[in-house]
């Protein structure tokens, strides 16, 4: 995309005015989109953008341009432009130093190498699949995306490094119906991975959301209350990503604007437990080579014996703190800065089963999956939406429930987690923060919470 | 002709040469500033220009997008073939298809020549000011964030019908966020502010409307639930209102996804609840002359004495029921295709102030915030279970502060409670573009400890 020369050209005009660091971020990206619904292949859509962006951070300020294409007068016009807001001396840049190619995940099939029709294929065999699984689904929705980003990354300390990433995910949406009253079952599958991911029988993700939809048809309305809750693996993990994750992230925690501010080191939860921010993880839907500043992607362990081990960090903020990146500065696309952000974040495996988790409930909530989530840094208050539920009576799962929240503060869970199994699963999220949407891996084995607060519609 | 205007009606050519039996494109043009201020100095300052082009062909029933940011003669070739691509695996609708009638309403004021006047720095003075304010309230401990951000843009369309159009804009907005409180405690108040251009912005009422928002949350307990009256605050209001729009959307209601379905003309909200979608409103944020896909922009009464007047179709909805389309095509930006949706939601305001809605609820919650709608409201049944922020109402007037509260009703069943309007109306960006009042309700179901 870009040569070392103009980068380092454009850098050093960034810097004629001064300023701590200078960054040049290059993007091509490309993806391709698909819905099957109500029986119709609709809305395909193909997307190809290319652009670059420059940064230059004085202190704690921080100046930023972007410009679609990679014309070089453009360019040129941004590091200018950029290099206004500063007023100081000259600064050169650092030589660039060719960094070691960033670690690649395993692409077996490009997508963009796979016929449109064989995409299309695959939805509607997914289609009816999940049409087939019962008289009683009413609907369905099965969608496939898949994106491609090359990016590239200098910056005035030296860095280029440059990674290529190539994502696909399948959904399927279904809803069941039964006297006029419907359900929906959702089920995703997507990865840092090609098109082999979602080529491998994706019949079982179809059959998977019909499943919930037809199960959740004989749901009673959900109790309320406080009570145990066991939380399914996978996107159960939802729990971990809004109720502490967001709460390590470095911006919020230097701002004091987290909870777990200053908590560095104290015990947080029962001495067994584990949990990581793990960006290198093979495959895996929040993973890259780097992240968007440069910087390779790590396993950062977040919590270790209890302890609260480590913040979430980007080059800037690490700074700040005196420590090194996490790996953590990520980036929507080349129109946003980076801030910290998680990869893929998921509790380590106990040695429970599943079936010992709940085994131990007398009256409880067993919350499989998540319709989403919303957590307030600041207090690490959250609010769960329980997408697949059941309740859980003499240690046994019986009725499904519908219409469940889990409300709660991320601290007082954590410290009530009394067992984890040994079933770790990732599943694909989407995470929005500061107007900005990444892939997020979420996930953990299943784990359960001493108590809760359940709302639901039932007394 | 503008400028804008020939590269949407060059992309359509190449559309049409490629093979596309019609063709429509989208082109945007915008230069943006946000400026992101932190203890009194600029955090953040961001400069940008972006240009994007979006195409839909149509194919024997087929429809196909591509979208990309290479505006040359070859880059626009290369996304034509792309889109011609795509509509290839598509299967055929036979209600797809440009609309059959193409204009343009003209809207006043959308473009304030006033923004170009302001410097980056006063910019920077008003973002300052908006933080100074949250900051100057005791008891008001951090303010996380305080952001202003603008833009300046022009909009073009362009389809194989010989239609064309194009018009301008500006927008300016900020808000700001604050804690009160220590440690687990601290509660956060957002304050927001938005117009056509910076000096529609008051920066000491987003700062003060910021700190009094998270100040009168400082203490907030888990406390006891029970069915009781609830009142909702605009910010609230405008949520559950951008749901209520978003389900009447005749694509929602077509694919059996709408709890409104085959209820045109019947009752579905308390007479006190009035909605129009009013997409040319000098003030609304989503005003503009055209909608998605070259329809004419209208105003759509949606619920009127609490009866369900309409949905709200496209070209391609509306074919498929017979009806008209009422100007509801939607756009993202120029990355994603048309679709059904809501332009300004404007809810008439009533009779009551806040101090009426409070006394004639008498004992019941206050809700200020909502966490999880998205999750917590399924979008078929209308059944919603969310968690809730506010104050008690003790006694007719405002009470202790709660928070980790969850309320719990169904959509019809909560719009034909309304026993109360509040009486002052604003334009909030939640639930899309709204002008919201605050509700009050009969009775919620409301679970605490």
């Amino acid at each position: 995309m870009i040569a070392p020369e103009l980068a380092a050209d454009l850098l050093s005009r960034a810097l004629r005015r001064g300023g701590d660091l200078a960054e040049l971020y290059v993007e091509e990206r490309s993806g391709l989109g698909l819905t099957l619904d109500d029986n119709r292949v609709e809305r395909p859509q193909s997307g190809r953008e290319l652009g670059a962006s420059i940064r230059v951070v004085v202190g704690d300020s921080t100046y930023f341009g972007h410009v679609d294409g990679l014309a070089e007068p453009d360019l040129q016009r941004v590091a200018e432009s950029v290099s206004q807001a500063v007023s100081g001396d000259r600064r050169e840049p650092q030589a660039l130093q060719a960094a070691e190619p960033a670690e690649a995940h395993d692409i077996v099939r490009r997508p963009e190498d796979v016929d449109a029709t064989t995409k299309a294929e695959l939805l509607r065999a997914c289609n009816e699949t999940a049409r087939g699984a019962g008289s009683e689904v009413a609907q369905v929705t099965v969608g496939y995306v898949q994106t491609r980003r090359r990016v590239q990354v200098f910056n005035s300390d030296g860095v280029s490094a440059a990674d290529d990433r190539t994502r696909v995910r399948l959904s399927a949406q279904v809803v069941a119906r039964r006297d006029g009253k419907p359900e929906t079952g959702t089920e995703t599958r997507g990865g840092h991975a090609g098109f082999e991911l979602v080529a491998n029988h994706p019949e079982e993700v179809a059959e998977s959301a019909a499943r919930k939809a037809l199960t959740q048809l004989d749901a009673v309305d959900a109790p309320s209350g406080r009570m145990p809750v066991v939380v399914g693996n996978g996107f159960g993990g939802v729990l971990l990503h809004e109720a502490v994750g967001h709460g390590l992230e470095a911006d919020a925690v230097q701002k004091r604007a987290s909870v777990y501010a200053g908590r560095l080191g104290e015990q947080l939860a029962e001495p067994w437990l584990i949990a990581y921010d793990d960006g290198r993880k093979p495959g895996e839907w929040g993973s890259d080579g780097i992240d968007d500043e440069g910087t390779p992607t790590q396993q950062t362990t977040i919590i270790e014996g209890g302890k609260l081990t480590s913040y979430l960090y980007d080059l800037l903020r690490a700074r700040k703190d005196g420590v090194a990146s996490t790996g953590n500065g990520r980036r929507e696309s080349f129109r946003h800065l980076p801030v910290p952000r998680m990869t893929n974040t998921y509790f380590g495996e106990g040695n429970a089963t599943p079936e010992e988790l709940i085994e131990g409930v007398e009256r409880g909530l067993y919350a499989v999956s998540f319709g989403g989530g919303q957590v307030e840094p600041a207090t690490g208050d959250f609010v769960f939406g329980v997408s697949e539920g059941y309740l859980i009576e003499n240690g046994k799962v019986t009725s499904p429930v519908r219409g469940a929240t889990l409300t709660g503060n991320g601290l007082e869970a954590l410290l009530a987690i009394d067992g984890v199994a040994a079933d770790l699963s990732i599943a694909t999220g989407y995470c929005g923060k500061a107007g900005q949407r990444v892939e997020a891996g979420v996930g953990q084995p299943h784990v359960r919470i001493r108590a809760l607060t359940v709302g639901g519609t039932a007394g | 002709m503008s400028e804008l205007e020939a590269t949407a009606r060059k992309a359509v050519e190449a559309a049409l040469g490629a093979g596309a039996s019609d063709a429509e494109a989208w082109v945007e043009e915008a230069v943006t500033r946000q400026i992101r201020v932190y203890e009194g100095n600029v955090e953040s300052l961001t400069d940008a220009g972006s240009r994007g082009v979006g195409l839909r062909v149509f194919l024997d029933g087929r429809s196909g997008y591509a979208y990309g940011t290479d505006l040359t003669d070859s880059g626009v070739k290369e996304l034509a073939s792309r889109a011609h691509e795509t509509a290839g695996v598509a299967d055929p609708d036979e209600f797809s298809g440009l609309p059959d009638e193409c204009g343009a309403t003209p809207v006043e004021g959308l473009k304030a020549p006033e923004l170009a006047d302001w410097t980056t720095e006063r910019k920077i003075e008003l973002a300052v000011e908006i933080e100074r304010a949250a900051r100057s309230h005791k008891g008001v401990s951090q303010v996380e964030d305080t952001v202003y951000s603008d833009a300046e843009g022009a909009v073009a369309i362009a389809n194989s019908r010989d239609f064309s159009a194009s018009y301008e804009g500006t927008s300016a907005w900020a808000y700001a966020s604050a804690f009160a409180g220590e440690g687990a405690d601290l509660m956060t108040g957002l304050g927001v502010g938005l117009g056509r251009q910076p000096g529609d912005l008051d920066p000491k009422a987003i700062g003060d409307e910021a700190a009094q928002r998270s100040l009168s949350l400082v203490g907030a307990r888990q406390r006891e639930g029970g069915p009781r009256p609830v009142v909702l605050d605009a910010f609230v209001a405008a949520s559950f209102v951008g749901f209520v729009g978003g389900m009447l959307s005749a694509d929602a209601v077509q694919r059996g996804r709408s709890l409104f379905a085959d209820r045109e003309g019947e009752e579905v909200a308390s007479p006190l609840f009035k909605l129009v979608d009013d997409g040319t409103d000098p003030e609304g944020p989503d005003s503009a002359p055209f909608d998605g896909e070259g329809s004419a922009r209208r105003t759509n009464g949606l619920i009127d004495d609490g009866r369900l007047l309409t949905f709200l179709f496209d070209a391609r909805t509306a074919r498929k029921a017979d009806r008209r389309s009422t100007g509801s095509a939607s756009r993202g930006s120029y990355r994603t295709p048309p679709g059904v949706g809501t332009s300004n939601l404007v809810l008439a305001p009533g009779d009551a102030d806040l101090e009426e809605l409070f006394r004639r609820a008498g004992d019941g919650l206050y809700v200020t915030d909502v966490a999880g709608l998205h999750s917590g409201v399924n979008p078929i049944s209308g059944t919603f279970s969310v968690g809730a922020i506010g104050r008690l109402i003790e006694g007719g007037e405002l009470g202790r502060p709660v928070r980790e509260m969850t309320i719990a009703s169904d959509l019809v069943s909560m719009l034909k409670a309304v026993e109360a309007v509040g009486s002052v109306s604003r334009w909030v960006p939640f639930g899309g573009s709204v002008k919201a009042a605050p509700l009050l309700l009969r009775e919620m179901s409301v679970s605490g400890s």
